[in-house]
């Protein structure tokens, strides 16, 4: 098990490692100490590092303005909704294409990935016309049904190469049982499949999160979620570049965190079957 | 092997993902096919035709149908071929900074040392941020000609400043959109690089292989599924940025298809010519798409 | 079709529903993110006292996305809101296709601004009312002006304005002699390129649409800016607009700046560095009897389609009212107050103390929509030409114009491209035969 590794190398590794992890994550931590500032140290050169007078006037200033909570609970409510309606309607399809596999599946599959080729501003106007005789505009099921759909094709693969993984004997010695289809899939496939449907979801929520054109097309207040919120800073009179932080940062924290915690499940699971 | 019965309860439960995508596909893109035939501006203060008044399209002298000229007038628009050219350029420059550069980060996260969770998070994080977001923070406190951090790392090591979206604006969104997608790289590719056997990597330690050869003969191999599913992923949502192009308004020279689409449906509002763009656009993607599959395709099965 | 979406949509249809079903008088306001907008959303609470029976919900977006979402909405017809902010360009516009309701409780109409009211005017009914209403001016750094030995008179001539940029600028010191907008765009470079177009006898379509683009006068215009630029102004200019030269301007790096006039309280407000050494003057000319200024008026507009007109009128009358400048005035100072709507305000003497009041009035008086241009034009509109179709090839012709002022084309092919590029839209949408 344990390979012993020069310490020495690993120093230097270490150093390599987080020269470059810094280097990357660079951009996300300037703009959270930019918050911090002023309006006048955002913009000053040479540029402040850490000693300026620590600020929350920026957050304040934003919170004033606009209802983070509301927009970010919608976000939250966006996200969480199409990713669990989305898993809901793969899960049944990734399952039978894993198992019970007829000779288009694979042409079946690339046709659903095939679906998120078109540019959405392509079929806004489609949309929007739909959404407004079904009284859909603004409302959160009206989104969440566009992001489900948006983010399915993507799902329904991850999880087919995670049940394909899942050797079929234990199915076969399941239904010899006289498991029913239900009890199958609640009882032997589902455990089994727990990992990955964890970073299906992991990987759904986040591109949901970010998802910025049809959140922001179709929605204006009641289920506007934080890509709205930004694009109220996003060009203000004046680069008013600490609250554009703020506000920035604002609206990603949630996500970070998210990715924080999970990071573990994150690493392990996107494999879209492409580990052997 | 399945049987008959597992076979209709596939077919079953693979129907309402088939039916739900296969309406969220053909009912717009009906509605697409139609708009792309006629004349229809948003804005036309001279309602010769719209989708409301369905009426107008038997008029004796059928002033609503615009034939092929949206068609006619996208195809033969300057800006699309720089589009068409823009769209493959930064395609082609994302995949592959992506999988160069996500091999590299992922061979040094698969690597042991202090702090190996920390890095990880800060090398996976810009993937979760959000493209809009990302732009913004890249435009003013990143590439600002003047006040943004690189013009001051120029200055300091006395060079002239990059104005980027003024002289490099392709490479400007490449950056911004690498920035983006090496992490999603990365974050596949280390997947793949931890369930290489741990008794091979020490069995090739033992053998004292040099590690290029041990990279080239037994690495690189494993990582060719873990690449092709990067490429097929990131295609897909390479084909529509969006947000970085029009955040730092460097529409005109970095522009790419879904971009040209959105000036006709959005700007001019002609979403005659917007749809018969959406249209060429999803052929040209699909073209893409079959050769792609056609290229990676077959290490995806099985 | 509607089975099956009531198949698709079927298990939301109940969220939807219980979202529409609330009957009270909420006005839903679709605004910009500018400061003044802004300020308003702080001051409702006049209103709602005033109205306890309305409730106001505001939907704040950057320029263009606010643009997209309210004309998608209004052309679809949506009804997403009760109360829109526009400008001038699309008030003729949707006020002919029926789309605005006309206002009839505008506080004392006849004080408004001619040059601004003729603009929101389509049949002699009001569709929109002024919020706060901008034209362009000169704005300049005393200090520096003094410094290269010059004195700028009210109303300079380009001539001196390249001379005088020429003679401020210090690229070593990062000191640039004008800053003006590059960034491509039909409301950003174009605003600005098109109103200074007009000084130099240039006009964008001849009584026949052609397009004008080959003509010597827009020769003119963009080899004098491009050179400017080369000489005298700031890096990366062809990706500022109004945001970026704002910036640079405040922190004391351009020493001219033609913009909005609505920059004139930025520049001189607290933000600024450089707030006690500016000094204002009308947009230059060229002799030729038209100023390089433009006219725009931020305005709020009611939807055909609301359910509620009664309390929409209310609020956009009180928006704009006599007696919310007085408000602003008694919260923020006087300088802060919406400029540009109302003669009453420029008859004020305590308004007359503001440093910039007199330059703002005397350039949106001294701007023509009517009349913009030296030869005769078949449209209206000062920066702008007030027809469906100038948005989308103006934005193209503005990335073609940016791309020449970061060096990628010369002049020449710029105006070549502009002139093909221009043709082929007027001919598709029916215009030149």
């Amino acid at each position: 098990m344990a390979r012993t590794v020069s310490t020495r190398r690993k120093l230097l590794v270490t150093a390599l490692a987080w020269a470059i992890g810094l280097l990357i994550f660079f951009p996300i931590l300037w703009t959270i100490l930019t918050s911090f500032k002023t309006e006048g140290e955002a913009i000053a050169l040479p540029p402040k590092f850490l000693f300026f007078d620590w600020t929350l006037e920026n957050y304040g200033i934003v919170q004033e303005r606009s209802d983070y909570l509301r927009f970010a609970m919608n976000s939250i409510m966006l996200a969480l909704g199409s990713t669990f309606f989305a898993l809901v309607i793969a899960i049944p399809s990734a399952w039978a294409m894993a198992f019970a596999p007829g000779r288009r599946t694979k042409d079946l599959l690339m046709w659903m990935l095939s679906t998120k080729m078109m540019p959405p501003v392509g079929a806004l106007v489609p949309i929007y016309l739909i959404f407004r005789d079904f009284g859909l505009l603004d409302t959160r099921g009206g989104i969440i049904t566009v992001l489900m759909l948006l983010n399915l094709p993507i799902i329904i693969w991850m999880l087919y190469t995670y049940f394909k993984e899942i050797p079929g004997e234990i199915l076969e010695a399941s239904r010899m049982d006289g498991a029913s289809l239900g009890k199958e899939l609640l009882y032997v496939l589902t455990p089994m499949a727990i990992p990955g449907i964890a970073s299906t979801l992991l990987l759904n929520i986040i591109l949901a999160w970010n998802e910025a054109f049809w959140t922001l097309s179709l929605t204006t207040k009641d289920a506007a979620p934080l890509t709205q919120f930004i694009a109220s800073y996003s060009s203000p009179e004046g680069l008013f570049w600490a609250k554009l932080s703020a506000a920035s940062t604002m609206a990603i924290a949630p996500i970070l965190v998210l990715g924080w915690f999970a990071q573990k499940q994150l690493v392990r699971g996107l494999t879209f079957g492409a580990v052997k | 092997m399945a049987t008959q019965q597992t076979r209709a309860l596939g077919k079953l439960a693979v129907s309402p993902s088939v039916f739900a995508l296969f309406m969220w596909m053909i009912v717009p893109l009906a509605m697409t096919i139609y708009f792309s035939f006629l004349r229809y501006n948003l804005l036309d203060p001279n309602p010769i035709c719209s989708l409301l008044s369905p009426g107008a399209l038997l008029d004796a002298e059928n002033r609503c149908l615009a034939g092929i000229t949206n068609y006619s007038y996208f195809l033969t628009d300057p800006a699309f071929f720089k589009a068409m050219g823009n769209s493959l350029k930064l395609v082609g420059w994302v995949l592959a900074i992506s999988v160069v550069g996500g091999t590299l980060l992922a061979l040094l996260l698969d690597q042991a040392f202090y702090g190996r969770g920390f890095v990880r998070i800060m090398m996976i994080a810009p993937f979760l941020v959000m493209p809009t977001v990302s732009a913004l923070v890249w435009k003013n406190m990143m590439m600002n000609p003047v006040s943004g951090f690189l013009a001051y790392l120029f200055k300091l090591v006395g060079l002239q400043p990059i104005d980027w979206f003024a002289h490099a604006p392709m490479t400007a969104v490449v950056l911004m959109v690498a920035w983006q997608w090496v992490p999603f790289a990365t974050l596949i590719l280390l997947t793949s690089l931890q369930s290489l056997d741990e008794e091979q990597k020490e069995a090739a330690e033992m053998d004292g292989t040099p590690p290029l050869s041990y990279f080239w003969y037994i690495v690189l191999p494993h990582l060719i599924r873990p690449m092709t599913v990067v490429i097929l992923i990131e295609t897909i949502f390479l084909l529509n940025v969006f947000a970085e192009i029009y955040v730092t308004g460097t529409a005109g020279r970095a522009g790419n298809l879904p971009f040209l689409v959105y000036q006709y449906g959005l700007i001019a509002n002609d979403i005659g010519g917007a749809s018969a763009g959406g249209i060429i656009a999803v052929i040209l993607a699909n073209i893409v798409a079959f050769f792609l599959m056609r290229m990676i395709g077959k290490n995806l099965d099985a | 079709m509607k089975p099956v979406f009531t198949g698709v949509f079927g298990a939301f249809m109940f969220a939807a529903l219980a979202s529409t079903a609330i009957a009270e008088t909420k006005l839903t306001i679709a605004t910009v993110n500018n400061g003044d907008m802004i300020r308003m959303q702080g001051l409702t609470d006049d209103f709602t006292k005033a109205n306890p029976d309305i409730s106001l919900e505001w939907v704040t977006l950057e320029e263009n996305v606010l643009r997209e979402k309210v004309t998608t909405d209004i052309a679809a017809k949506g009804g997403q809101f009760d109360v829109l902010t526009i400008g001038t360009y699309e008030v003729p516009i949707w006020g002919k296709k029926g789309w605005l309701v006309p206002l009839t409780e505008v506080d004392d109409p006849g004080d408004l601004l001619p040059a601004i009211a003729g603009g929101l005017t389509v049949d002699g009914k009001l569709m929109a009312a002024p919020f706060y209403g901008e034209s362009s001016m000169v704005m300049y750094r005393t200090d520096l002006m003094d410094k290269a030995g010059l004195k700028m008179p009210d109303a300079p001539t380009w001539e001196f304005i390249g001379q005088a940029a020429r003679a401020m600028t210090d690229k070593a010191a990062e000191t640039y002699g004008v800053c003006l907008r590059g960034k491509a765009g039909w409301g950003e470079n174009m605003a600005f390129l098109t109103a200074m177009s007009n000084s130099f006898g240039a006009r964008w379509f001849d009584e026949n649409w052609k397009p004008q683009f080959d003509q010597p006068e827009w020769k003119a215009t963009l080899d004098f800016y491009l050179s400017l630029m080369a000489d005298a102004g700031p890096p990366g200019a062809s990706s500022n607009g109004f945001n970026e030269n704002l910036a640079l301007f405040n922190s004391g790096k351009c020493g001219m700046w033609i913009d909005a006039t609505v920059a004139a309280s930025f520049v001189t407000g607290k933000e600024s560095t450089v707030a006690d050494k500016v000094g204002f003057a009308l947009a230059p000319d060229n002799g030729l009897g038209k100023r390089g200024n433009w006219l725009w008026a931020w305005s709020l507009a009611i939807p055909a389609g609301t359910q509620k007109n009664d309390a929409a009128q209310k609020f956009v009358s009180w928006a704009t009212s006599k007696h919310y400048t007085e408000l602003v005035a008694s919260k923020e100072g006087w300088a802060n107050v919406p400029p540009g709507t109302r003669t009453s305000l420029y008859a004020n003497p305590e308004y007359a103390k503001v440093p910039f009041a007199k330059m703002t009035l005397d350039s949106i008086n001294s701007a023509d929509p009517t009349k913009p241009t030296v030869k005769p034009v078949p449209y209206v509109g000062v920066q702008f030409v007030a027809i469906p179709e100038f948005a989308g090839i103006a934005t193209t012709v503005g990335q073609i114009f940016s791309a020449a002022l970061a060096g990628e084309k010369t002049a020449d092919e710029a105006l070549a491209e502009a002139q093909t590029t221009a043709t082929r839209e007027m001919t598709k949408a029916g215009y030149i035969k």
